[in-house]
């Protein structure tokens, strides 16, 4: 009977597909013989094409609310189970630094370039992950501290001739700044109005450097920015390439150390408490105003090193690499990956940045497959590829000790 | 004579044209357990916004008197500043956090005693991790009072009703507060539920040494627990005095059940 249902259901969707799309898809006007083709054809090939996909979202759909009615506590996504399980990490985590390590030698160029730019993104969903997945700020102008990074780097190498690694703490030390002066005024206003205040800010940035003639070169860009040399040894380019590879790798696991370290301390329960109930929070004596700015500030942080890893990789930049939809892309990688999981959050990036890449054919899709996987996700996994698995604070009674175990 | 340890003058709180509490006058002495009773709508739930922070009051001072302390002004403070001075409240409609463990829960009101900072959290010093560890001992022996602690790791939201409201209390004792302001603490309970509830009140007053201002429709609860009770009606005070007096004060009868019309 159900199945019936579906049929039918299938049947009318199909229909109006094709009535839909029945004016672009089967009649073509030939213009210089002046006359109308119908291409009936293609009216049957959009019907089986809809009724079969209805099928299998339906199928997709009622599989999911099916599962959801077995078990909602005990679905931890399978990664987690294999990080936590002794015999399984070893030897997973093993693996995965081999690939990483041997990706640049086995790989291209091309290949390795494409995957310093996914790991940025990394960096930058790590960071924005604190922002929106802990302490549940909608941030739109993400981009803008990305953009503070890499014209740091350009414009103190340019006037000053800093280095790379002169550079890379003092663009933590100045995104931190600007996420304090940009998040100090922002920061009364809540949900809506600060994605749409953030926007402005990430918006005004780029306006700021795009006219700013005689500071940021204008539209024109920076471009000639040097590459990090080695202790003062400079590399060929190939060289470079896996230099910069490993330098990301490197701030990586520096970003997934600390932003773990965060999360699992007095100031990560905070925002998540901050996150579920403002009024209640701050009842408890948590100064709301100070924890939302930490958390913006340190969102910042990373995503100004990102910043500066991306022009020393690209060795010109300029304002159009830092538009809202480099914000709409990280902040993608984040809701996609999974809000609040780390882990989600690196597959999210891995995904999002390397598939346009290698799909350069569909390439002016892409957002257009941004916004259908985005639907895709919310539907049938609302929380993310990977979804976040916390570590919760547990009282072992029987051995009157603090012992920490994974929870969902 | 020692000052009470929370002293409020003339609170008037408007919202625009309405006067929710108009010159309300309360004092708090220590280790009392008072009632602030009222039809709904009275102006309570207002009153306890205005002293924790949570609403600057129009007009009016909140003083406090912390036990050894010397008397300081409350009154604009944000509610975070309030709690650190040692009043923590409970809400009347429950807000726990709902993503949290029942442990997390008073961590969370551990905070605000925690001292270690952002570059502690990223470097975790072993001065850092005695104090978290600290902070889980603590938090778990608080539950052990409050009677809790069989439900340490589970989540906030899959507790029974009356378990969350005590899960409230012991999140605000974990702020070491000297005042506590408990907001309808019985509301939904069973009667099995509020006896607990009595005997824990009761029990915190005589061993932790706390005073405690609760507000309660539960009259039962009230006149068996209160030492004092304040009454306000449309944001005024009407009258304060012992159970025994408030149950025979016309003003308070006429509050609550109206007043006979004589022109029939």
């Amino acid at each position: 009977m159900v199945f019936k249902n579906q049929i039918k259901q299938s049947l009318i969707i199909a229909f109006w597909f094709m009535v839909l799309t029945f004016p672009i898809m089967v009649i073509k006007v030939n213009t210089i013989k002046h006359t109308i083709d119908f291409r009936w054809i293609n009216l049957l090939g959009v019907g089986i094409v809809t009724f079969f996909a209805s099928m299998v979202w339906n199928y997709f759909l009622r599989r999911n609310e099916e599962q959801k009615k077995k078990d909602i506590a005990d679905d931890i996504p399978l990664i987690h189970r294999l990080l936590q399980n002794d015999r399984f990490r070893r030897p997973f985590l093993g693996l995965i630094a081999a690939f990483f390590i041997a990706y640049p030698f086995v790989f291209p160029m091309y290949h390795t370039s494409i995957m310093i730019s996914a790991l940025v993104y990394v960096m930058l969903g790590l960071g924005l992950n604190i922002v929106v997945g802990l302490a549940g700020l909608l941030d739109l102008g993400y981009v803008a501290f990305y953009a503070v990074g890499a014209y740091a780097y350009a414009l103190l190498n340019l006037h000053f001739g800093l280095s790379f690694w002169m550079v890379l703490p003092m663009s933590a030390l100045l995104g931190t700044l600007f996420g304090v002066l940009l998040g100090y005024p922002v920061l009364r206003l809540r949900g809506d109005y600060l994605a749409i205040v953030t926007l402005g800010f990430g918006e005004i940035i780029r306006i700021v450097l795009e006219n700013w003639d005689t500071f940021s070169n204008g539209p024109r860009g920076i471009g000639d920015i040097p590459p990090p040399t080695f202790f003062g040894h400079h590399f060929g380019q190939h060289d470079t390439m896996i230099y910069i590879y490993f330098i990301v790798i490197a701030l990586v696991l520096m970003t997934i150390f600390f932003v773990n370290r965060l999360e699992n301390s007095k100031i990560g329960r905070a925002w998540i408490a901050l996150r579920d109930d403002e009024v209640a929070c701050q009842a408890m004596g948590i100064d709301k105003f100070k924890t939302k700015l930490t958390a913006f500030a340190l969102g910042a942080t990373w995503a100004a090193m990102g910043g500066v890893v991306f022009a020393a990789k690209t060795s010109y930049i300029n304002p159009m690499s830092f538009t809202i939809w480099e914000s709409i892309t990280i902040l993608c990688v984040v809701v996609i990956g999974g809000m609040g999981s780390a882990i989600g959050v690196i597959a999210g990036a891995l995904v999002l940045i390397l598939l346009p890449e290698y799909l350069r054919a569909v390439a002016e899709y892409r957002m257009l497959v941004f916004g259908a996987l985005q639907v895709i996700v919310m539907v049938f996994k609302p929380d993310g590829l990977i979804k976040s698995v916390r570590k919760v604070y547990t009282f072992n009674v029987q051995e009157k000790e603090i012992h920490e175990q994974t929870h969902t | 004579m020692n000052k009470p340890i929370l002293n409020v003058k003339n609170l008037t709180m408007k919202f625009g044209g309405l006067k929710a509490l108009d010159d309300v006058t309360i004092a708090i002495e220590k280790g009392q357990i008072a009632a602030l009773i009222g039809p709904n709508g009275a102006g309570k739930t207002t009153f306890f916004n205005c002293i924790t922070g949570i609403y600057e009051p129009t007009r009016g001072s909140v003083e406090i008197t912390p036990p050894g302390k010397n008397t300081q002004n409350l009154r604009g403070l944000k509610p975070n500043y309030v709690t650190e001075r040692g009043i923590a409240r409970t809400f009347q409609n429950i807000r726990l956090f709902h993503g949290m463990t029942v442990l997390e829960n008073v961590m969370i009101g551990r905070h605000c005693r925690l001292s270690s900072g952002i570059i502690k959290a990223m470097l975790q010093p072993p001065s850092q991790k005695n104090e978290e560890q600290k902070a889980v001992a603590d938090s778990y022996a608080i539950l052990e009072k409050i009677g809790l602690e069989q439900y340490v790791n589970d989540m906030a939201v899959n507790l029974p009703y009356g378990a969350q409201r005590r899960l409230e209390i012991a999140r605000a004792l974990a702020t070491d507060p000297f005042l506590l302001l408990l907001d309808e603490p019985a509301a939904g309970m069973n009667p099995q539920e509020t006896k607990e509830l009595d005997d824990l009140i009761l029990w915190l007053r005589d061993n932790e040494n706390l005073s405690i201002l609760l507000i309660e429709h539960d009259m039962k609860l009230v006149m068996s627990l209160s030492d004092w009770i304040h009454v306000v009606d449309y944001g005024k005070k009407i009258a304060e005095g012992s159970p025994e007096d408030i149950k025979s004060n016309a003003d308070v009868i006429k509050a609550y059940l109206g007043e006979e019309s004589d022109n029939a």
